[in-house]
């Protein structure tokens, strides 16, 4: 079934979709990858403050190619989920519990998900331009350091996703 | 055309095109697909495509590590360290001009920290009849080369277990790689060898037994379009072959995402 989903999302939102729904985001998405998911797990270990608010909002496993002039990004696709999986389940206890990606999760990770009352959905893999043409505004919120890595806030508008995991922690089966 | 800049523009080229088979047959796959969340990953690629068409972005944000074979003709009079010096040049530019993404990092285990440039590339060369140099180049995205891998079978395996052992590694790989994926195949020689092969196969034609009942025991596999299920976990499969020892049997495996991004460029002697 095909939804859409407002970000930042209110808690009932979540509730309605379920695995194998197509999901039609609009609004703020953050965006982090592997050094990401490191460094907001080692804050939270160490007590420090995070970079921005996790409660209502949703990541975006990515890192985009840069953006020609005239462009917001350049190609802006997923990356493989399964890499932050290590990093997943303390940030979802700690509110960072939708989640956007691709491909399988490991069973912690479908826990902490349950547990949370999340969601994981799945961008389509290598579609880069298509994703960037869905993304009205980019900005850098932490650790532009990171280059590619860092960590971003989006403006984005009918961004197609696939739910894989649902807020009950049923899981999409093909 | 100066060698370096005909590089440059193919490099430019294959991150926003790619080659007419590899488009051919994502299209026949969208128009066969009966699965329907296969169906919804086959659409949003073939948009994908268009936007890139359209918009000059590139098909996918990892642009990927270059890997050159370089096919030195050995009556060209051309040495190593020229075909080296134009490669490294000319994806350089490609790097910069062609807005990659920089993915390129040089201490891989400590400090991870970005060359800058996406290179170094990784160049394998052979000497081949004539008097041409070819470049074949891959755009070797991570997410697929991360789901490639070899096996040392028993010299006994035979077509049975190079089939099994490919379909594993395709299988393991799941959705992980962007399927529907490209399979480079490469056995015989040693371990690094088969995996040289294993990319070199790209450039060879895909129609032999083997390769065939490779393609359809991993699409027997059911992973489908983004792993989300489906007819088509992979597309094409292209395998070489190379003799081996008495006690092996090396089948290495390359997955190349559905954005089978590739480059060739041959020059005539005295043209490099």
């Amino acid at each position: 079934m095909r939804r859409k989903l407002d970000l930042p999302y209110v808690e009932d939102d979540l509730l309605a979709i379920e695995p194998g729904d197509e999901v039609i985001l609009s609004g703020t998405l953050y965006v982090g990858r592997d050094q990401v998911h490191k460094r907001l797990f080692d804050a939270i270990n160490e007590g420090r403050p995070l970079p921005f608010d996790f409660q209502g909002n949703a990541i975006y496993y990515m890192g985009p190619s840069p953006a020609p002039d005239g462009f917001v990004l350049g190609a802006a696709g997923p990356t493989t989920s399964m890499r932050m999986d290590p990093f997943t389940p303390l940030l979802a206890d700690h509110g960072l519990k939708v989640i956007v990606g691709k491909g399988p999760r490991t069973k912690p990770v479908v826990e902490a998900i349950a547990r949370t009352g999340g969601l994981y959905l799945q961008a389509y893999g290598g579609c880069g331009a298509l994703y960037s043409s869905r993304i009205l505004q980019a900005e850098t919120v932490a650790y532009p350091e990171l280059g590619p890595e860092a960590l971003l806030r989006l403006t984005i508008h009918d961004f197609p996703v696939f739910c894989l995991i649902d807020s009950r922690g049923q899981e999409y089966i093909r | 055309m100066d060698a370096e800049l005909r590089i440059r523009d193919a490099l430019i080229a294959a991150i926003r095109k790619l080659p007419d088979k590899a488009e051919r047959l994502i299209h026949k796959a969208a128009a066969e697909e009966t699965h329907p969340s296969g169906q919804l990953v086959l659409n949003a690629i073939e948009e994908n495509i268009r936007v890139s068409a359209e918009t000059g972005l590139p098909l996918c944000q990892d642009t990927g590590m270059f890997w050159c074979l370089a096919s030195i003709g050995r009556d060209s009079g051309v040495s190593m360290a020229k075909v080296e010096d134009v490669v490294i040049h000319g994806a350089g530019m490609a790097a910069v001009e062609g807005f990659y993404r920089k993915s390129v990092v040089c201490d891989p285990v400590y400090s991870r920290v970005n060359t800058g440039t996406n290179l170094p590339p990784v160049i394998v060369f052979e000497n081949i009849d004539g008097s041409d140099v070819v470049l074949h180049f891959l755009l070797k995205g991570f997410g697929s080369e991360n789901c490639s891998g070899v096996r040392m079978l028993n010299p006994t395996a035979g077509e049975d277990g190079v089939v099994a052992a490919v379909a594993d590694i395709i299988r393991i790989a799941g959705g992980k790689p962007c399927p529907p994926v490209f399979i480079g195949v490469g056995i015989g020689g040693t371990m690094d060898r088969a995996a040289v092969l294993s990319k070199k196969a790209f450039f060879s034609s895909s129609d032999d037994p083997l390769a065939m009942k490779i393609l359809s025991a991993v699409n027997e596999l059911g992973i489908g379009p983004g792993g989300l299920g489906g007819r088509f976990s992979a597309l094409s499969v292209s395998v070489i072959e190379e003799p081996t020892h008495i006690a092996g049997l090396p089948v290495a495996v390359t997955v190349n995402c559905w954005a089978d991004r590739m480059a060739e460029l041959v020059f005539r002697k005295g043209e490099l």
